[in-house]
């Protein structure tokens, strides 16, 4: 959770209209239920008043004869009342739980899809798990709040006012001493209610801090066996335990002691409204009321009922209060995320199927293992094609992840259609950097890259990362079978494609050792593979894409040289006929490439074959024979 | 119930708030049943027409009572909270005291994600019902059973009503139990499945990003939401009959009290009923109905906290796989360390042997290199010099005294391990390297960082020793962090260092420089380097070369050269460009 200050301003206001926006028939649909519902529920205090008067006037001669039918007349309405009471309460309820369970779904939906479309800075720059707990805490407190804050705060509101005028019916006397002992509940509630509030925040907080311990801890629970380290950490973690105890207790308390103190004050103006009206009835005081009914016991009863149902809607509204902070603040965070800034994509140079006719690329609908860029040009409308090959230049290209501090310097490269282009530096000397802009999940600053002459720039995205195929250094599989993940990489792949591509890579072979084969069910991160078989995955999940391009990210830095040695043979099979950029940190892969660029601090300090690198004597050199480290 | 006995142990400290809660509660639920009996005088007394003293005699019992019940209520509120959140606080402590005391095998049975969630949600889940419990499900039985005999005492004949109506509603709020209950149980596996997937995507977004397959992602993602949505709905609508049941029989007592209750104030003329105790009797008739639905939102709490409770047992009950003998040794006398015919596999019913009959001597001082494909259990040989997992079958001796002998700390204090999946914690780099050593000298530090080529990194920072490193080190390259990691073991001055492929992101230069200073400043240091490259292994004094849980050979660099050939193999494989540049 984010300590930052939230904007809760308008909040409210927005959820609704997005629970409108999802709902536009059934919300207000429920919403005259609960209002049905709410009515038809303060309407007994007035039949009760009506028999009780009855009865009064009745109860000395004890003939039920007389009043019976009279009474049994109203019990039966009341009846047909509480029927529509019921009806409305089932279908609120019901449907309640529809644009409860509807509304989470939809945001949850909604979040997710924004999700994808933020740029690859939006997760380089956020903690993963805050990200995360947009899904899980911050859509809880929001189940909370719609299903039960929204519903019970309409609900009692409106009871509370009905009954207010009910009570204003029979005598404003006593309605006014309801009014002042409600003022006080209120005061209360504001006092107790929003310190709860505050320190049920500051537990949310507390919380996160040992969440983040534990979560560290537990991921390096290995390294704290090997160093003896309990100890100590058992320490640190008792102090935020500890502090998590404190704000936690803090924050029951105030909310445990809320409802007893509203209670009993409850109870305290039920007296009183006894006394006074007890006072009024004896003192013979005239009434003031809407109904002009005199008092007398046969208004006393109800009334005394009704404080009651008053000041349990009251507590009822109270309770609410924790739910209803907690629930904006998760929803602020909710739309925070929604709010996010999406990648922009200018692009209007796409990817098409094509062939050839006369010497002409022209656009095709089947299949043709040709593809082409299209070009469509504003200033004359006409369209050009340009066969798909992989080319790639960079002309003094600058780049920089934040402002002012720039990473690349003037970097030019270019890399005709099937070379093998390889990277070489320390960590930070910008190789992945360079990868990165390729395939645009950063913007350059300043420079040029043309991918077969076209400025990519001047691409749609989806259509340039289409042609540009990634094995990145830290492998991400997903839960499914292997299959599946093999077929990440092209959706409507057959198996013989996958099975195939796995082969190239050289993962068939451990693939048909596992428990299913191709069928076998991988979960977190293939969490019951080795690095190195998660890797050959990844290889055979690009290999099936089949793009004219690859970058290959220290695509094979955990594959022992031996299983490397099998590995690039599928590599090199891999690589025939396209552009490969290769990231490595062993310099026996990148031996064979057609040009090898040494980076250092963002800067291209020498390039050259292999050869021309060791004739040269420079730094590839020592590096090379191991006489000079780059960092 | 062993498991409920299990919880029931973290609570300790805080056994006498949990005890004074229920009886504060007891307190308050008689304060407020008596309330509505004296009300009900008070009426029938203005009704008769009594003086206004006697009308302020009873408003002042009646506040006298409203302030007790108040008080009662606010400390049993007070005292419930200290209870609950001690529980939490304990189980929390209890649940990470327990894993620090877990061996690798234990550790290797849980996700860490799933022992953060124990440690969080699901403490926090019996935190609110243990809350639920020494309140409100004291509360509302003693409520019900107290209104129901105070409106018998009242009403008479008419209370019978109330046998009729709450055994209905107990029933009809069993039933919406029974159905719900199964739904929200699988509902919420469903929903634990939709979270993890949504991490996955988080993680794996640039995977998502560059396959151009954020649509694909969407539908998935709709797809399973959807199915979640329809569960979770299915389960809530069984749970919003709960209230219409509810109101149900509110109404049926009102109208049920409303016909009879005149009937009979009328006919008997007001001697079994009179009007105050009329409307007394709907007071009770609330307050019964109520408390039953109080207990029965208890009961689904409980519900939903025990499968928590289960989760959290399951932390505490796990015992560590290793311990300290009886009487352990705490003196390693030298780095020499004797694998005697050992097996080894990671649980007892896995098919496949980690290692097989492993017979291996290795001399105090010796600098061994470790060499073989990936799964050719090279780590796993290292793990059980410092005890980190048991051998299945053999012994493994560090300095001629079987490992099982030693107390751990001990032994894994003289034996350093370097893991391959290393990890530095958020703090300075300092703080990072006194893991090693809390009394090291910032002079130690410096020369530690020295040999292991960290120091010249370390120095060029602004803050140079007192750099933040962020958690996971994200802040540090991956050769920095490796280098980092070994001065941190350096630090111990063990007498066995292990490093297992801890330099793979470090350049063959600096790895060179490591290892020549290690052999300089700690030449009395046993040292096994597990590597990928035979040039981090060719100066060793023997190497061992691992295919699939066996010594395949060992040898110095230029006899298994010579004889062995998976060794020549990958040497080739890593100096065959070079080679013939060279020629």
């Amino acid at each position: 959770m984010k300590t930052k200050k939230i904007k809760r301003k308008g909040v409210v206001g927005r959820l609704l209209k997005t629970m409108l926006g999802f709902f536009p028939v059934l919300m207000p649909f429920t919403i005259v239920c609960i209002l049905i519902n709410a009515v038809v529920s303060s309407i007994p205090a007035v039949f009760m008043q009506n028999v009780i008067s009855l009865v009064e006037q009745n109860w000395k001669n004890g003939d039920w004869n007389v009043v019976g039918p009279q009474i049994l007349r109203l019990v039966t309405l009341l009846v047909v009342f509480y029927l529509v009471s019921l009806a409305a309460g089932i279908a609120f309820h019901q449907m309640m739980a529809v644009i409860t369970q509807g509304t989470l779904k939809k945001l949850r939906v909604k979040m997710f899809n924004g999700m994808q479309r933020l740029p690859v800075k939006y997760f380089d720059t956020h903690n993963h798990g805050d990200i995360m707990s947009h899904y899980t805490n911050d859509i809880d407190t929001l189940r909370q709040m719609i299903s039960q804050s929204f519903p019970q705060l309409l609900l009692s509101s409106i009871i509370v006012l009905t009954v207010l005028g009910i009570m204003l019916y029979y005598c404003l006397w006593l309605t006014l001493v309801v009014i002042a002992g409600v003022a006080v509940m209120l005061f209360v509630t504001r006092k107790i209610g929003g310190g709860s509030a505050r320190f049920f925040l500051r537990q949310q907080v507390a919380l996160g801090k040992v969440e983040g311990f534990v979560e560290e801890i537990m991921n390096g629970q290995k390294v704290v066996k090997v160093f003896c380290h309990e100890e100590e950490t058992k320490e640190d973690f008792d102090k935020l335990n500890e502090q998590l105890f404190q704000e936690a207790r803090t924050a029951n308390r105030y909310a445990n002691t809320l409802m007893p103190i509203l209670n009993n004050i409850g109870n305290v103006l039920y007296v009183v409204v006894a006394l006074v009206g007890g006072i009024l009835l004896i003192s013979g005081a005239t009434n003031v009321s809407l109904s002009g009914l005199p008092i007398g016991i046969s208004i006393l009863v109800p009334f005394l009922n009704m404080t009651k149902q008053f000041v349990g809607n009251i507590s009822q509204v109270s309770n609410q209060v924790n739910a209803v902070v907690m629930g904006l603040a998760g929803t602020a965070r909710i739309f925070e995320l929604m709010d996010e800034e999406p990648e922009q994509d200018d692009g209007y140079v796409t990817l098409v199927r094509a062939r050839e006719e006369n010497g002409q690329i022209v656009e095709s609908k089947e299949r043709t293992g040709m593809w082409a860029w299209k070009h469509p040009h504003q200033a004359d409308g006409t369209v050009t094609y340009t066969k798909l090959q992989g080319d790639v230049r960079l002309f003094d290209v600058d780049f920089g992840y934040v402002e002012n501090k720039t990473v690349l310097h003037g970097i030019s490269l270019y890399a005709k259609p099937g070379q093998k282009v390889a990277f070489v530096g320390a960590t930070g000397a910008g190789k992945t950097t360079i990868t990165n802009l390729l395939n645009r999940f950063y913007d350059i600053a300043d420079g040029k890259i043309r991918y077969d002459g076209i400025n990519i720039n001047k691409i749609k995205k989806a259509d340039l990362r289409h042609s540009l195929g990634m094995v990145l250094q830290d492998t991400n599989l997903f839960t499914g079978t292997v299959m599946e993940n093999i077929r990440y990489g092209k959706l409507d792949a057959t198996d013989e494609e996958c099975i195939g591509a796995a082969k190239l890579a050289g993962a068939d072979d451990f693939i048909t050792r596992l428990p299913d084969g191709y069928q076998t069910m991988l979960s977190g991160n293939g969490a019951n593979l080795s690095q190195g078989q998660r890797q050959l995955l990844s290889i055979a999940r690009a290999a099936v894409a089949d793009p004219p391009v690859m970058i290959l990210d220290e695509a094979t830095s955990s594959i022992d040289t031996r299983t490397e040695a099998i590995v690039q043979r599928g590599m090199d099979a891999l690589m025939v006929g396209r552009t490969v950029f290769v990231i490595a940190h062993r310099l026996s892969t990148v031996k064979n490439s057609n040009v090898i660029i040494v980076l250092d601090h963002g800067r291209i300090i020498e390039r050259g074959t292999h050869e021309e690198l060791l004739a040269q004597k420079g730094q590839y050199y020592q590096l090379y024979t191991g006489a000079f480290e780059l960092e | 119930m062993i498991m409920v006995k299990e919880l029931a142990k973290s609570i300790r400290e805080y056994k006498r708030a949990s005890i004074a809660t229920p009886i504060l509660v007891s307190f308050e639920v008689v304060l407020e049943c008596v309330i509505p009996f004296i009300i009900a005088m008070l009426v029938n007394q203005i009704k008769n027409g009594c003086s206004i003293g006697v009308i302020l005699q009873y408003g002042g019992i009646l506040v006298l009572m409203a302030g007790l019940s108040l008080t009662f209520g606010a400390l049993a509120g007070s005292t419930c909270a200290t209870a609950s959140s001690g529980l939490a606080k304990n189980l929390r402590k209890d649940m990470f005291y327990k894993i620090q005391g877990y061996s690798f095998e234990n550790i290797d049975k849980f996700l860490v994600s799933s022992l953060v969630t124990r440690m969080t949600t699901d403490v926090t889940n019996v935190q609110m019902a243990y809350m639920m419990i020494i309140r409100t499900a004291i509360r509302s039985p003693l409520m019900l059973i107290f209104a129901f005999v105070m409106a018998f005492v009242m009403g008479g004949k008419l209370a019978w009503v109330f046998l009729f109506v709450i055994p209905f509603l107990g029933l009809g709020l069993g039933l919406v139990i029974y159905k719900a209950m199964p739904l929200f149980k699988k509902v919420f596996k469903k929903y634990d499945n939709l979270n993890s997937s949504i991490q996955e995507n988080v993680k794996a977004m640039r995977v998502v990003k560059s396959f151009v397959r954020e649509d694909y992602e969407e539908q998935k993602f709709g797809v399973a939401a959807q199915d979640v949505c329809a569960d979770f709905t299915r389960a809530e609508r069984i749970l919003a009959w709960n209230a219409p049941l509810m109101q149900f029989c509110l109404y049926t007592v009102m109208a049920v009290v409303l016909s009879f209750g005149s009937y009979m104030i009328i006919t008997s003329r007001g001697l079994d009923l009179d009007v105050g105790q009329f409307s007394a009797l709907l007071t009770y008739s609330f307050m019964m109905l109520s408390s039953l639905m109080m207990l029965s939102m208890v009961f689904v709490m409980i519900i939903m906290a025990l499968e928590s409770g289960k989760r959290i047992v399951e932390v505490l009950r796990e015992e560590s796989t290793l311990s300290d003998p009886e009487d352990p040794v705490h003196e390693v006398p030298d780095g020499s360390i004797d694998f005697d015919h050992v097996s080894f596999k990671y649980s007892a019913k896995a098919k496949k042997w980690a290692l097989a009959d492993v017979d291996l001597h290795i001399k105090s001082g010796e600098t061994i290199g470790i060499i073989g494909g990936t799964g050719s259990s090279k780590s796993s040989l290292i793990q059980l010099i410092s005890r980190l997992y048991d051998t299945t079958e053999g012994d493994v001796k560090v300095g001629g005294i079987d490992v099982r002998k030693y107390s751990l700390e001990s032994l894994r204090n003289q034996v350093a391990v370097v893991l391959q999946k290393n990890v530095l914690f958020s703090g300075t780099i300092k703080e990072n390297l006194r893991w090693g050593n809390k009394e090291a000298t910032d002079e130690e530090i410096v020369h530690a960082c020295k040999l292991a080529c960290a120091d010249e990194f370390v120095s060029q920072f602004p803050e140079g020793y007192d750099t933040y490193i962020e958690q996971g080190g994200t802040n540090v390259s991956g050769g920095q962090k490796q280098r980092l990691c070994i001065a941190r073991a350096l630090l111990k001055k063990p007498k066995i260092l292990i490093l297992d492929d801890s330099t793979s992101a470090v350049d063959t230069k600096t790895d060179a420089s490591i290892r020549k200073a290690m052999k300089t400043y700690i030449p009395e240091t046993t040292k096994i380097i597990i590597a990928q490259r035979t040039a981090s292994v060719e100066d060793a004094d023997r190497i061992i070369v691992m295919e699939g849980g066996r010594i395949n050979a060992v040898g110095t660099h230029e006899e298994l050269l010579k004889s062995n050939e998976i060794y020549r193999e990958i040497y080739i494989s890593q100096n065959k460009a070079g080679d013939q540049d060279e020629n």
